[in-house]
């Protein structure tokens, strides 16, 4: 399989890098969110010819990031979904939802972080 | 200008077999603009990695879909397996491409049932899924399971296939060859079925790429994109040609999924063929620690499982990207400009999965 890296950019950085990313011909493949701690790191993947280019921010859950839905207009439906999942606040997304795309009982479900037990895998 | 009015479309809708709703913003019957939501039956799957150990959560992952179930438990453990740098049997590489295609070949004649019910044509719609049963029965008796195989684990498979099963299954799928070919017919040449379907709900090329278009949705608009060229599992070894066509419209859609099943057909031949011995599985200690983004061609298009783990037992993160999901926004934008009497026909055109979306 493809060798993969993951770039670390910085908030700013974000829209400047989507759109190089359109220009160089590379579609929006995902963004996808992960709490590590009181971190969230959200990693934007592109693809041109079926290779990825990921680049990963590291936020915490007051902060806010400008959505790139003005440079992939498919952006809205991962930028919604990190918000109603994670608590994290997109600026400028062009269909925003605010907090009712996904309808859960709980708010921001995934914001919180389940305690692990440390207990040794199964086939140690 | 007409005044505008705003028809809700679902989330109960007699040709949606999940809930999606739609705001049609209409101009008499013409959409100008529309509004998706999804969100009626997230069930967080993803999130249940923090309390189940890594090698149970293969069952999870399956059952993220019905229909594709297979390819999610699938490239899971491609993705789990990247990280632990294992190098699984080549045997189990074959059998889950056949497992694969088989899935492909059931949905797709899943699909073409429903999208002749969508249109009135109760007679394709249950000679549809008459053909999916063959398929269906295959996948049970080779896995146990019609719908959930539960076949695939980290480091190979579970069940292996005979070589005279082997032969048998290919022959069966030749021996229903003609009725498949009877029933593309029947979507690509019948005079009814491309008055409704050509030059319905076209989404360009540019549009389907930068839009996210994945899958036949992106296939039907030209776009050669099939992550099986990748050559995950056994297809690096396989010959075949993505199937592609150029006008963008329902009926593009429709005729690709129609000839991937001819095309999967091909592939199982081929892997039975060329299948080698040996064993299905391999012995697998410790646990993940690195991150990948593990991705596959499911009948709907690329899917995405990134995996995320620190060395314990249950992983940091596991994030599903299915191909409906990505789908959504390239759906908002062929909807616009289209009847409203189409909006059925053209949703239905990229085979929404909401349960595999809502995951």
């Amino acid at each position: 399989m493809e060798p993969q890296a993951i770039l670390p950019i910085s908030v700013a950085e974000i829209v400047a890098t989507a759109e190089r990313a359109k220009k160089d011909g590379n579609r929006l493949v995902q963004i996808g969110c992960t709490k590590i701690d009181d971190n969230f790191e959200i990693i934007y993947v592109y693809d041109k010819d079926y290779k990825l280019s990921s680049y990963r921010i590291t936020v915490k859950q007051a902060d806010e990031i400008p959505s790139i839905s003005g440079v992939y207009f498919g952006a809205f439906v991962y930028e919604n979904e990190i918000h109603d999942l994670y608590g994290i606040h997109v600026t400028g997304i062009n269909i925003d939802f605010k907090g009712t795309f996904y309808k859960t009982t709980i708010k921001h479900p995934f914001s919180v972080t389940i305690v692990k037990e440390d207990d040794p895998c199964q086939n140690k | 200008m007409s005044k505008q009015i705003i028809v809700p479309f679902g989330p109960q809708h007699p040709v949606l077999p999940e809930p999606l709703h739609l705001d049609l913003v209409l101009e008499d019957e013409k959409v100008v603009d529309v509004i998706p939501t999804i969100g009626y039956v997230h069930r967080g799957l993803e999130k249940l990695v923090e309390k189940r150990e890594y090698t149970e959560y293969v069952f999870i992952a399956e059952r993220i879909c019905g229909i594709c179930s297979h390819i999610h438990g699938q490239t899971y453990v491609q993705g789990i397996e990247q990280i632990m740098g294992l190098e699984i049997p080549e045997r189990a590489q074959y059998l889950r491409t056949i497992w694969s295609e088989y899935s492909r070949m059931h949905s797709h004649l899943l699909w073409l049932g429903l999208f002749a019910d969508s249109m009135g044509f109760e007679s394709v719609f249950m000679n549809s899924w008459r053909l999916r049963e063959h398929i269906l029965d295959d996948l049970e008796a080779t896995t146990g399971g019609r719908v959930i195989q539960g076949v695939c684990k980290v480091g190979g498979v579970r069940k292996d296939i005979s070589p005279e099963k082997l032969d048998e299954m290919v022959k069966g799928l030749r021996g229903i060859e003609h009725e498949l070919q009877d029933l593309t017919n029947v979507f690509l040449h019948d005079s009814s079925i491309q008055h409704r379907l050509k030059g319905v709900g076209v989404l360009n090329k540019e549009d389907a790429y930068y839009y996210g278009a994945v899958g036949p949705t992106g296939r039907g608009s030209g776009l050669a994109i099939d992550i099986r060229e990748t050559g995950y599992a056994a297809y690096g070894k396989i010959n075949f040609k993505p199937v592609v066509e150029h006008d963008g419209d329902c009926y593009a859609r429709c005729a690709v999924r129609a000839k991937e099943m001819f095309t999967s057909i091909d592939i199982i031949e081929q892997c039975a063929k060329k299948i080698p011995d040996g064993p299905v599985d391999m012995k697998v200690t410790g646990a993940p620690d690195g991150e990948f983004f593990a991705r596959a061609e499911q009948p709907r298009g690329e899917v995405i499982h990134y995996i995320k783990g620190n060395g314990k037992k249950n992983l940091l993160r596991h994030r599903v990207r299915t191909p409906t999901f990505t789908n959504i926004p390239p759906l908002v934008t062929l909807l616009k400009g289209c009847d409203l009497a189409d909006v059925p026909v053209i949703v239905l055109s990229i085979d929404p999965c909401i349960g595999c979306a809502e995951r």
